[in-house]
Order: structure tokens, then sequence, then C-alpha cells
């Protein structure tokens, strides 16, 4: 018998292929769009702007304190009279570079651990999900504060401390999103059929559990920006006169009633990469959703 | 047909994709009705049935719109309606009941309160009055204590009974035209067969017009005046019930109904090649031209109209006066396998019990096991190397659950289960030995379910070959690529999803990834219940020629006596987890019959108008089984008394390998049922 078929052959696309469809739908949005090209943006300037950067940013100047923006200084100078645009510029580079490995640390080690616990669920599932209560109540800035005033500021220690607390929602989210595949037949004849663990939760569940990962990840990633500055603003962060946004943010503070473009500037940095990120995680979210819609047949 | 209620006229309906091509999902319909009339809507999924019934309401699934054409109601286009004439005339004069009611009525409200709202939307009766047409209308649909039901939720009602209170509340604005999708699939065989005699009741009773819309065409022939076949968009046939049913005029109504399996015959049906079209992608030609055993250049070239024939039919093809010459297509044949009877035994289920039921931490600590009925219990069967056996019951009667514990997914409560004389298979899979994995597979009944979507079918059947034979690379792609083979698919198949394949070629990967194992025992569970019949006369066909390739056993869990009729050497009957029957498949199917296995076959459908199911007198199975006597003591018509309710009643064997589970006598037993079956015939 031969078997005949309307549906025209179609290849299964690449992963790179499958990656540049969900980023052009994100892109049709409009609000996708922006998010994209802040992300893009900020990354971008974090990378090239050692290279661009119009003057050093450590350079005091004595003439210049305070100075409003100018054709020379377009953002104007702070307290020390240090150029605000060089500054803005460059003081998202360690924030970004901490937050984003941060990310992935807490991504993979808390998503590893919510796949494998929707897995084998029992009393191991049970005892660990009340751990995760307990550390998910805690006031995370204090929490934060306290290991970086224990071990002190290094940005090895802050990754490592935000990967760690911020991976602990991530458990829950991939445990939620592996109860709903883990009752599947797919799962129960791997089962069946006898694979390891370790091939159910790398073949059968994590390919399906990866979209709702990405998402948080993304979400996450905002937070911790949030976390960074925060810690930075109070002063248990990086350390001056490496210039960063939210200790840019501390210093402006003083004198923000006669100064506003000190502060202006970097809180208008850290907000759009803020937004940025969340507009992003919001179209990949939609995005995707379209992708599972489209291989519905109507 | 003076003055019909519901007139399409032309109609076609679509949806733009993302290309901007509009494809359309009805092509140019037309159907008219009137009072009192019942049509039936049957077709394959996909075919646009439902949309059709829907566009009737004036009702469209978001995204698409109408293409051309018309629906009218009492001569008003719906299409034409705004949204405050439409809410009035849904639900007071065109009433929809849905596939699941137990999805469709609310969980959180008491089924008194959601007739209730019916009653108060959908007439002008003063609240006083509000409960008393409430129990009339539960007492309409032959619901037994209407006023103690109103206090009940809804989850704590049957299947049956979820879908009489849906229909109701579909009743209480007395309705001009009842719109039924599909309403008694997911419902039991004894319990679709009530329905479908409360509908018929109700359509004589009131005068209401009904489209029933469903896939089963022996649900269609016994509540439909007229059917109206649809395929890929189109209505191909139309036309009295009897006549459709007798001499279907389009090649793909006779195809369709000569692929369902008859409970009369023993014979695998034949299957129709191919598949239809999917949504939108019919041709410029004949949309039915790829599958139809008559088709010619013409077919491809023009698409037929719809044209009336002598007797009162419309019909959608070139040639449909040559089909009464065209020869019947050739039923399968079955490979025989010599030497069955003295194979050796594979399988032994020894008292077998099974419990879902877990010890509380009291229990627990005391090492005490709960003292409750086990789900699945007593349950004795050997399977000899090669045989087919088919295990039938209702939903609920432990056919899944038996082969999960022999699949070593639940444990066994009591019993042993052996394997090939020696191997036992009273351990989970965690404690079993890769090759004793391997030679005891399963197939899922939803293909949807069972294959994972992001995994290409190259991975799919990777997984297995890699697990127990370590294959990589040229070998592991030119064994799957056989395999594929084996089950009828090209190779190029490999590189799809799951999402790119029809429900048959899902589930024919799925039997190719239980053959990678190279197993000896296969567990098939419902393996057909979630296809289309045209396509499942084809898997069946290929289970068929895999294991007269292969020798393998298959163990076959269905809820259809016909499908397990034909496919089945030896039949085991089971209702709540206790085994009733079990013998050679024609002796199971011959009188004397166990009493359920009676009431089981009586309330079969069959797609013939001459044919009548013979209802019991309960429809409702309990949610527990019995803690004594016999399993089917509540629901028995046949019950002798107290006997029945204290003892487990004793195996009386028929003839070779035939046995009944049943304490009336086997020759009073007979007498009786030939009797009926007798009356039935005279009737």
């Amino acid at each position: 018998m031969t078997v005949t078929t309307n549906i025209e052959p179609v290849k299964p696309k690449s992963a790179l292929a499958r990656l540049l469809a969900v980023v052009l739908a994100m892109a049709s949005r409009p609000s996708g769009l922006v998010g994209l090209v802040l992300v893009a943006f900020h990354i971008v300037l974090a990378i090239v702007s050692p290279a661009i950067a119009p003057y050093d940013f450590k350079e005091l100047s004595a003439q210049l304190i305070l100075n409003s923006p100018s054709a020379e200084h377009w953002f104007g100078t702070d307290n020390l009279g240090r150029d605000v645009f060089t500054r803005t510029m460059l003081g998202g580079r360690q924030a970004i570079l901490v937050t984003t490995i941060s990310t992935v640390l807490a991504i993979t080690w808390g998503g590893l651990l919510g796949v494998l616990l929707g897995l084998v669920g029992g009393r191991l599932d049970e005892f660990l999900m009340r751990l995760v209560d307990a550390f998910l109540s805690l006031p995370w800035i204090l929490v934060l504060l306290l290991i970086v005033v224990m071990i002190g500021f290094t940005p090895g220690v802050l990754i490592l401390t935000l990967g760690f607390f911020y991976g602990i929602p991530v458990i829950r989210m991939a445990r939620a999103a592996t109860h709903d595949v883990v009752a599947l037949d797919f799962v129960t004849a791997a089962r069946a059929r006898g694979e390891s663990r370790f091939t159910i939760v790398r073949k059968e569940l994590l390919p399906n559990v990866l979209d709702v990962l990405l998402v948080e990840g993304a979400m996450r990633w905002s937070w911790m920006l949030l976390a960074f500055s925060s810690l930075s603003f109070l002063g248990f962060g990086v350390t001056p006169p490496t210039p960063d946004w939210g200790l840019m943010i501390s210093d402006a503070r003083s004198f923000m009633s006669f100064a506003p473009w000190a502060a202006l500037a970097p809180v208008v940095a850290l907000s759009s990469l803020i937004i940025g990120i969340n507009l992003s995680a919001d179209a990949l979210a939609k995005a995707i959703g379209i992708d599972r819609a489209q291989q519905a047949p109507v | 047909m003076s003055d019909p209620l519901i007139q399409v006229n032309n109609l076609s309906i679509g949806y733009t994709n993302r290309a901007g091509v509009t494809l359309p999902i009805l092509r140019n319909i037309d159907l008219a009705f009137g009072k009192g009339e019942t049509v039936g809507l049957v077709g394959e999924s996909g075919c646009g049935k439902s949309t059709l019934a829907l566009a009737m309401m004036g009702y469209l699934k978001s995204g698409l719109h109408v293409l051309e054409g018309e629906s009218l109601f009492r001569h008003r286009n719906v299409f034409d309606m705004d949204d405050r004439a439409l809410e009035d005339i849904r639900g007071g004069d065109l009433a929809l009941i849905p596939q699941n009611a137990g999805q469709s009525l609310t969980p959180t409200s008491r089924i008194g309160q959601q007739i209730n709202e019916a009653v108060m939307l959908h007439t002008s009766l003063a609240r006083e009055q509000w409960r008393e047409r409430t129990i009339e209308l539960l007492t309409q649909v032959r619901l037994p204590q209407p006023a103690t039901l109103l206090e009940r939720y809804p989850h704590e009602l049957s299947g049956g009974q979820q879908q009489r209170v849906a229909i109701a509340m579909a009743l209480a604005g007395e309705p001009d035209v009842l719109l039924l999708d599909e309403p008694t699939t997911g419902l039991d065989v004894t319990t679709q067969a009530h329905i479908l005699e409360l509908l018929r009741d109700l359509a004589a009773e009131t005068g209401t017009a009904m489209v029933y819309v469903s896939h089963d065409m022996g649900a269609i022939a016994r509540v439909s005046d007229r059917i109206a076949v649809m395929y890929g968009g189109e209505l191909v046939l139309e036309g009295p019930a009897r006549r459709v049913l007798k001499q279907p005029a389009h090649p793909y109504a006779r195809g369709l109904l000569m692929s369902i399996p008859r409970i009369k015959e023993a014979v695998m049906p034949a299957s129709m090649p191919g598949q239809p079209p999917p949504p939108g992608g019919a041709g410029q030609g004949c949309a039915f031209v790829d599958r139809c055993p008559m088709a010619e250049q013409r077919c491809r070239d023009e698409r037929p109209a719809l044209v009336p024939t002598a007797v009162e039919e419309l019909v959608r093809c070139h040639f449909h006066e040559r089909i009464e010459r065209l020869p019947p297509p050739e039923p399968p044949k079955r490979p025989s396998r010599p030497g069955l009877d003295d194979a050796d035994i594979i399988l032994s289920l020894d008292n077998v019990a099974i419990s879902y039921a877990k010890p509380g931490i009291v229990d627990q600590i005391l090492g005490r096991r709960p003292d409750v009925t086990p789900t699945v219990d007593n349950i004795d069967l050997t399977i000899r190397r090669g045989e087919t056996i088919g295990l039938v019951g209702e939903s609920g009667s432990g056919k899944s659950t038996i082969l999960r514990a022999i699949a070593g997914l639940l444990p066994l409560r009591d019993g042993t289960i052996t394997f090939d004389g020696v191997n036992s298979l009273n351990t989970s899979v965690d404690e079993r030995a890769k090759d004793l994995l391997r030679r005891v597979q399963l197939i899922f009944q939803n293909p949807d379910a069972s294959l994972n979507p992001r995994h290409t079918v190259a991975e799919i059947l990777a997984l297995p070959l890699r697990l127990y034979f370590g294959l990589n690379g040229d070998e592991l792609h030119a064994r799957s690529v056989s395999l594929l083979n084996q089950v009828r698919l090209r190779a190029d198949y490999l590189e799809r999803l799951p999402s790119q394949l029809s429900g048959g070629e899902k589930q024919r990967v799925a039997v190719a990834r239980a053959f990678a194992a190279e197993p000896e025992l296969v567990l098939c569970d419902e393996v057909t219940s979630a296809l289309d019949v045209s396509v499942q006369a084809a898997v069946l066909d290929l289970l068929t020629q895999l294991q007269a390739y292969r020798g393998t056993t298959y163990l076959f869990v269905s809820h259809d006596l016909a499908v397990v009729r034909a496919f089945a050497d030896r039949v085991a009957v089971l209702y709540q987890g206790r085994l009733c029957e079990i013998g050679p498949s024609p002796a199971v199917y011959r009188l004397p019959s166990h009493p359920y296995t009676e009431v089981l076959l009586g309330a079969v459908l069959e797609p013939d108008p001459d044919t009548k199911p013979t209802l019991a007198a309960e429809d409702t199975v309990d949610l527990f089984p019995p803690a004594t006597g016999c399993p089917f003591q509540r629901r028995c018509p046949r019950r002798i008394g107290a006997i029945c309710d204290t003892e487990i009643p004793p195996w009386q064997p028929t003839e070779s390998g035939h046995a009944i589970r049943c304490h009336i006598p086997l020759n009073e037993l007979h007498g009786a049922q030939e009797k009926a079956s007798n009356a039935v015939a005279a009737k």
C-alpha cells in the first residue's frame, strides 16, 4: 500500500530558524519591538561603551562640579565634576554582566530542580517545596544585604547569591509546568520503556517546559537588575569610583533639587532597560503562545 | 417541508491565514429542514460539521468569517442579526447541547440553580413557577427523583445524568431547533443508547427539529430522519436516512459505511485509503478525488455540483449513477496463524487484585493495609503466544488499570503476573531488567498525548532503539526507516513533528515506537478509539499484519464490541474490575451470555435503520464495586435474589474455553436469553 498525503512534507525548522521566527513574532507587536530595541540597545552599549565613551569616567574636575547639560557634557556633570553621559554609558556594564550570568544560573538550577521535583513528587517534593515556601517568605533585600556584609562585595559573590535566591521562585514555576506535562502519556510511555529519570527529564520534560522557563528567566532578569541597583544604592554594591546606575542615583540624590540631571540620566537608563526586558518577556510569552496556536489545525 | 425553520443557502465560511490566503472551511453548503425533522450531520474529524451546526446559530469561532451565502432562521439571516437579536433566538428558539456536558455545567452551582437560570432567561414564567418547571424538565429527560436532584452538584451525577441535565437546560426555553454537537461521544454504550432513545422520544413529543452532529454512524442512524454526509467542508450527500444508510449514492458515504465494523460479523472491515484533506485544503476538483475508487480525470479538473437524484436526495458526485456497479471493497485478509492453540503461555494473571487506595498515615505507621474493596479483583487470565485477547468493558471497568499493572506502572495488591513462564511481572518498572521491559510494550489510546510534541518522528523512534539496542548513527537511521516502512509511512516522515501528522499517521508512529523494541507482548489501550473509522480499520489491519509477521501477542483493551469481535481471538468481559465472561470470540458473541455481556451487546448501535438497541433498566454505574456477591448485582436485569448480593458467582463452563460467571443455571439463562432475542426479532 502506498501512502498518499495532502500535507506537503514539511522540514522541521532548525533551532536557529525557530529562534528567528520567535524574535520576528515578538517584533511584530509594537510593544515587543520597543522592548527588543531597548534591550538590544543596552546590551550593545554595555559592550562598546568603553571604546566610545567621550571622557574618562573617573576624571575629576573642580571647575565642572554640577554643571548643567551643555554641548561638551550632554548630561551635565556630577558633584565631583565627572561627565554624567560617560558614567551613564558605562554604569550598566557591571549590573548587566552580573545579572545576566545570575539569570542563567537561576534558571538552570531552579529549572532542573523544579522539573525533577515535578517528576518524582512524593515526600522529597513535599519537603523541599515547604523549604521553598520558607525561603520565599524572607525579605530578599535583607538577606542579600546580610550576605554582602558578611562575605563582602565581589561580582562572584553577587552572582552566586542572586543566582541562588532568584532560582527559588523558578523551582516553583518549573515544577508547576512539569506537572502539566508529567501526566501526559508520552511520559508514561517513557517510564514504561524503562528510561532513566535523567533521560525523561532531559528528553521528555525539559523541551516542554522550556517556554515557561524562558519567560520566567526574562522576568527574573529584570528583578535582579533592580536588586543589584538597590544594593549599590544602599552603598553595599559597586565600589566607587566604578560607575554604576544605583550608585549614581544614590550620589546625586542630595543635589536633586538643583541638579536633577545627575540623577535623571541613570534613572532613565535603568528604568528603560527594565521596561525593555518586561516588554520583551511579555512579547515572548505571546509569541510562544502564537507559535503553539499556529500548529493547531485552525 | 413547506416552511423551513432553518435554511442554509450556498454558505461558505473560511479563515485567512498568516500569509493572507483565505481558506474555506465550509464550501457552498445548502441545507434546509422544518419542524419535527431530525437531520444527522455526519463526517470525520475536521470536515466542518460542528462549524456548520454552530453557524446555524450565528456563531463563528474566532478567526472565521462568512465568505458567501447565508443561514436563515425563520427567513432571517443570522449573520445579519445584531447581538441583541442573536441573544433573543439563542437558547429560546435555537438551543445547543454541547459534547461534554460535564464541562458545560458549572461545577460550583447546584443542578436546580443552573436549570432555574435557563428557565429565567428563556421563559416568561413567574418566579414561583420556576421550581415546578425545573422539576417538569428533569422528569421530561427521565431523571429519577428530580426533586432531590435539584440540590445536587454536577460532579455528583454520572456522565449520562449530566448529559440529561444539559438536555433539560436546552429544553427550558421550548426551542424550535435543538443543535446537538456529539452529545453521546465519550459516554458508555449503554448510556449512549439510553440518551439516544430519550432524544428520539423528545423529538416525537415536542416536535422540536434537531440537528444531530456526530462522527458515529450508528448514533446518527438511530435518531435521524435525514442524513447529511460532510467531507472536506462540503456536503457530499443528503437524503432520507434509510436511503443513505442502505444505498449510499456517494463513494465517500459508501466507503465510510463499509469501514465500520459490524457486531454481527467477525470480519475486519475494509479501510479507505488515504486521508481527508486538511481544513481548507481541498483543491479545485472533487474533495474526495484522492481516495475515490472511481475517480477520473474529470474529477480532478471540475468540482461536482450538488445534484438531485431520482429519490429525494442530493449528491455531489459526477458519476453517482455508476456507484451501484462499483464492486465492494475487498476486506483485508486475516493471515492464518496455525498452531495457536498449542502455543505456550506467554502471560498469566493469577488471582490479581489492584487497589488505588493508599493507606493513611496511621495505617502506614502500624503497617496495616486499608480494608477497602479493590478496584480490580480476582482476575485469572492466561494468554498464549501469538494470540490476540480482547478485554472489553465500560469506562471504569478497570481495563486500563490491568494493562498498567502488567506494564509495571501500578503495584499489585494481590496475586501474581507471570511472563513467559519464568519471569515475574509483580515488580515495578524500576525493578525490571531491561530485556524484560523490552519484551512488553504499551500502545496508548490517544497519539496526541503519547507522542512528545517537541520530538520529530526520528527522535521518537530513536529513544527505544537507543535504550534497548544501543543503536546510533547509520544503523539507527536504517532501523528507523525500516520501522516506518513496516507501518507504511515514507522515510521522509522521520523529519516531521507530530503536529504535522494526521491522527492515523500519529498512531502508526506510536505503533512503530512500540515495535522498535521487538516486543513479544504488546498491550494496546483503546488504540483506535481516538481515530476516525476510515483510519481505524487501517490501523487494525496494520496490527494484524505485524502480528502475522512477528508472532506478537496482543492484549487489546477496547470498549467497542464490534472492533473486538473483528480483531480478537478470545474475549474477556470485565465489569467493575471483575471478570464476567471469557472465551473464544465467537462463543462470547453467541448465547448464552453473561447478563452484562447481554446488556452490552443489546446497546450496540448499528449503522442500519432496521436494528434497534435493547435497553437495560439502568444505565448508571455505581462508583464503587460491591463488597460482596456478584459485581453486576445492582444493574442486572436477570437478578435472581439475595444470592447475587452475598455470594460470588461460580464460573460455569459452556463449551471449550468459554465460561460465564453467573448464579443462573446455564440452560435457564440460555432459554431466557433466546426468548428475549426472539421477541426483539419478532418486533
